[in-house]
């Protein structure tokens, strides 16, 4: 059993607790049931179910901090791992960045846990994979797909009596539809919380559609062109903008949000459209409502009408600027607009639809310039109507120019925990073409 | 993503404390990675545990894998050690073949009870899926090896090497790196021992004791007037060595150009950092490449990345099957394509070889992760594609019978599959220097060291940047380059391959963290090569402003 409740946590967590001599003590325990079903030539390949439960002693005298790890919670185990914990701070050089446990923070009750998910067997699994590989076999295309669904719980206790507690469940699901020809492929992502919320046989369908709609793509020139961005294409770019939204790095200068003498923190960097923000209480997204040392995750506006509103600060970070700490945040919202995907491909003159982004890279740190390709359906509009599948193409952008040239934001859609909106931009510069399938 | 998380981790400080702790296990005092940990007898029985309970629920085929894993970690920047991080995962994993139909289940703990449950629940895995399975599995013949054992030939065990040692290595290089005009300097020693035990229903027990290290660097130079930065990266190679990669021998430095320091089988990290400062410094105001046609002379550290992302993994047949279609993807390398017997893979003087033998690579083992002898065969001989890369349950769909011995599983926590081999570049049969490459070039670029990486699905159309870049003009290097990317398509490449130097420059670069999988696991790998010149490719000028 991994998955322990509030109070079996808090026990077996005050226990170790009590055996601590140390200046300080930091307790963090987790555990999670997870399990797995690949398949691919519309088979299944492997399978497997994990799980772990750990509990981590992290104890400090003054600076010195040592931490030990420990998988079984009885109480001589408990003992062993706080005194090793307390070996290993005595014998560590002391870390000029330690930041002292903080004592107790109010936290949001998180919504994160539904126990559908928590209960799949391996016979679900099974069967999401046959509602994949039967309708791709009777339609000449070779499925090959993966799902993944987890269910755990994270928990922190320290010598200064902050307590928090955390159960988590997801399940994340992507599948490859390829024709049998191999001239065409189509890709589609789900991901909850809640396992009731997901359709295999809806969302195996989309990818085998977009597979016969893009056998036979057409070669087209590259060069600056107005996409449709599908949500999980924009996530990864995004993904990687919000990685760099770092305030030490922007202040020791090597970041793209730095500037000469500065940070753009508070300048205008993209169109005043695009709101960014991160709520770990979103029902669409959930997340825990605390972060791994403990600081309570809060609604935090990221950018706004265009404008840097906030950079993540550490703890240490923050304390060197005298800030308040900003945490990292546990998902994207992007908010968007009342576009559907048709409404979107209807208005547009000329332009390439692009199913999802691959293999992205970052080329140029200065500019957060990424290089990728297109994947899996990519298709040029032509006077509101998609006309025909092109060859795939290999890109060299940044976000924050993407971001500039936005036309029109659609609605949102949840991907790999985040809501992102379909998005329409105009000038994307794609720099070659790939025979790629 | 695994490995771009890895990457990260390696390239800059800030990830080091999100360490993934359940991949490398449980945290231990450094003296316990001395400890031998379980005996040899009690792994036999416990592996025969496994394999006897397999059999009993009615399996036709079981290995059992008893894996410790101890790594070893630190992490500084400037005056600072961030972590150092001593890591022990200790458990048992076990597959099974049940109703034509694999199973997998792994256990930490390793105690009868703890791997007949284990068992139990692979083999009702085997069972549920073979509801829908199609074609049974079939597995390649391998040898009956008995009590069998191979250890990576190390001359210094990282385990006995003191950690203020390897502390005062890394902070006199950061040290190095500032007072040579960085701004900033993280560095990290990685360095692992994989402690294995396979035994299969087959009949081989074999007891492995590998070892890895990698030491890497980040220099950051800026110039704050200008609000510009630039990083150089260490010019390491991720080794299959013990912790004598560390002694900075002058015998296998060899000199570059433009006064690079290059190295072959021992690394002197301070070295590189002084270098590494003055050249990060030098990039702020390199002159931004004018985009175009160049020939290309590409060093070892670098041309090994783009033969892992263009030969590796395209000749990775579970790819070319479709196995991997959801994830890393397919190959244009299909079997038509093999079967013709004359696709031109490359020009004429390009052969590419598979293995797993060559000492002080990654990929160097004496047995693979399914209980097969590990050897050397071909890939491309002069130009022309010739086999795969392909493990026991797939040789037979090339027509094969005999596994080529390139299985792994980056713990007993996770199922093998089929992981890249060493895939090297053969140095050149004449007698060429790197001179040799750069003298007739009229108008070329020449690269050194890693950099940006992307490549499609199938592995056609690709895009590299590199560490360092010179501009090559009538047969001299005249400067250092900025903003430098190149594109091709990997048969258009490999084919305008003119020139290669011969053993004398042969070194290998690696991948400590590459990816592949869902769920997702790394492995290590190395690419041997010597300096390479490829006429007539695209280069691309990659600078922006925003």
């Amino acid at each position: 059993m991994a998955i322990y409740t509030k109070e079996e946590a808090r026990k077996i967590m005050d226990k170790a607790l009590s055996f601590s001599t140390a200046d300080a003590c930091e307790i963090n325990m987790g555990g999670s049931e997870s399990g797995n079903i690949r398949y691919a030539r519309n088979t299944v390949s492997t399978s497997g179910h994990r799980s772990n439960q750990t509990l981590v002693v992290q104890s400090s005298f003054g600076k010195k901090s040592g931490t030990a790890t420990i998988d079984e919670f009885d109480d001589e185990s408990l003992e062993k791992v706080v005194r090793r914990a307390e070996e290993l701070a005595q014998l560590s050089p002391e870390n000029p960045e330690f930041m002292a446990p903080m004592g107790p923070q109010t936290y949001d009750d998180p919504v994160s846990y539904v126990e559908a998910t928590a209960k799949i067997t391996p016979e679900f699994r099974a069967e999401v994979a046959n509602k994949s590989i039967t309708p791709a076999a009777a339609k000449d295309v070779t499925a090959a797909g993966f799902l993944n669904d987890s269910a755990g719980f994270n928990a922190i206790l320290n010598s200064k009596g902050l307590f928090a507690y955390n159960k988590e469940t997801s399940m994340d699901f992507t599948v490859t539809m390829r024709t049998n020809d191999g001239t065409g492929s189509g890709w589609v992502t789900r991901d909850y919380n809640d396992i009731c919320k997901f359709d295999a046989a809806e969302a195996s369908n989309v990818a085998i559609d977009k597979a016969i709609m893009s056998m036979e793509a057409k070669a087209i020139e590259p060069g600056k062109y107005t996409v449709i961005l599908e949500p999980a294409a924009a996530a990864d770019l995004l993904g990687n903008m919000g990685r760099a939204l770092d305030a030490r790095t922007a202040d020791e200068g090597r970041s793209f949000m730095s500037k000469e003498g500065g940070t753009k923190l508070g300048d205008k960097i993209v169109d005043e459209r695009v709101n960014i923000y991160s709520d770990p209480l979103h029902p669409e997204v959930p997340t825990a409502t605390w972060n791994g040392d403990g600081q309570a995750l809060k609604k935090t506006k990221w950018i706004e009408n265009g404008v840097v509103r906030n950079l993540a600060y550490s703890r240490y970070w923050a304390e060197q600027k005298g800030v308040d700490a900003v945490p990292y945040p546990s998902n994207i919202i992007m908010e968007g607009g009342t576009a559907s995907l048709e409404d979107l491909i209807r208005d547009t003159k000329k332009g390439i639809l692009v199913t999802r982004l691959w293999y992205i890279r970052s080329v140029d740190p200065q500019t957060l310039l990424f290089t990728g390709l297109t994947r899996d359906g990519t298709f040029y509009i032509e006077n509101g109507k998609i006309k025909y599948p092109v060859k795939n193409f290999r890109f060299n952008e940044s976000p924050i120019i993407m971001l500039n040239n936005l036309e029109t934001l659609g609605k949102q859609v949840r991907v790999d925990g985040n809501l992102i909106p379909y998005m329409k931009v105009r000038d994307f510069t794609f720099t070659s073409l790939s025979d790629a399938v | 993503m695994e490995r771009r998380k890895f990457v990260q981790l390696a390239g800059l400080g800030t990830g080091a404390l999100m360490m993934p702790s359940l991949f490398l296990g449980n945290s231990i005092p450094v003296e316990a990675l001395l400890d031998p940990g379980m005996d040899i007898a009690t792994k036999k029985m416990m592996a025969d545990t496994a394999l006897n309970a397999a059999r009993s629920l009615g399996a036709s085929y079981a290995d059992a894998r008893i894996g410790r894993y101890l790594n070893q970690y630190v992490f500084t920047r400037e005056d600072k050690v961030q972590n150092v991080v001593n890591t022990e995962s200790f458990g048992i994993g076990i597959r099974v073949i049940a109703n034509g139909t694999w199973g997998f289940a792994s256990t930490n703990s390793v105690t009868e009870d703890g791997i007949k449950k284990a068992t139990q629940q692979a083999v009702a895995i085997a069972k549920a899926n073979s509801k829908i399975q199609k074609v049974p599995v079939q597995l390649a013949p391998v040898e009956a090896y008995g009590e069998v054992s191979w250890k990576t030939p190390i001359k210094k065990d990282f385990k006995e090497v003191p950690v203020s040692e390897k502390v005062e290595l890394l902070l006199g290089a950061n040290a190095a790196a500032m007072d040579n005009g960085a701004n900033y300097v993280n560095s990290a020693l990685f360095m692992v021992n994989e402690q294995k035990y396979f035994a299969s229903t087959d009949g081989s027990y074999i007891d492995q004791d590998i070892h890895r290290i990698w030491p890497t660097f980040g220099v950051t130079a800026i110039d704050s007037a200008a609000g510009k930065f630039k990083s150089r990266q260490a010019m390491s190679a991720p080794m299959g060595m013990g912790y004598e990669y560390m002694d900075g021998l002058a015998s296998e430095k060899l000199e570059g150009p433009a006064g690079l320091k290059l190295y072959r089988n021992s690394y002197d990290i301070v070295e590189d950092a002084t270098m590494a400062a003055k050249q990060a410094k030098e990039m702020l105001t390199a002159k931004s490449v004018d985009a175009g046609k160049y020939d290309l002379v590409l060093e070892p550290n670098h041309l090994g990345l783009t033969i892992h992302e263009s030969v590796g993994h395209p000749l990775e047949l579970d790819r070319v099957l479709g196995y991997e279609a959801n994830y890393a993807g397919t190959s244009f390398a299909t079997l038509d394509k093999w079967k013709s017997g004359d696709f031109k893979y490359g020009s004429d003087i390009v052969n590419l070889v598979a293995d797993k033998t060559m000492p002080g690579s990654l990929g160097n083992v004496g047995y693979d992760d399914e209980g097969v002898k590990t050897k050397q065969w071909d890939l491309v001989r002069n130009g022309v594609l010739k086999n795969y890369q392909a493990i026991r349950d797939q040789v037979h769909m090339i027509d094969q019978n005999e596994s080529h011995g390139c299985c792994y599983a980056q713990s007993w926590n996770d199922v093998q599959f089929q992981r890249m081999p060493n895939v090297s570049l053969e140095a050149g049969k004449e007698k060429y220097s790197i001179k040799d490459m750069i003298k007739d070039v009229e108008k070329g670029i020449y690269i050194a060291g890693r950099g940006s990486y992307s490549i499609d699905q199938q592995r056609y159309n690709f895009q590299f940047g590199g560490t360092v870049f010179y501009e090559i003009k009538n047969g001299e290097i005249v400067g250092m380059l900025d903003d430098v990317a190149y594109q091709s398509n990997t048969q258009e490449f490999w084919n305008s391959c003119t020139k290669i130097c011969d053993e004398s420059d042969y070194r290998v670069f690696g991948s400590f963290f590459d990816g592949k999988g869902q769920p997702a696991q790394v492995s290590a790998v190395s690419h041997g090569s010597s300096t390479s010149r490829f006429n007539d490719v695209n280069v691309i000028n990659t600078g922006r402003s925003i």
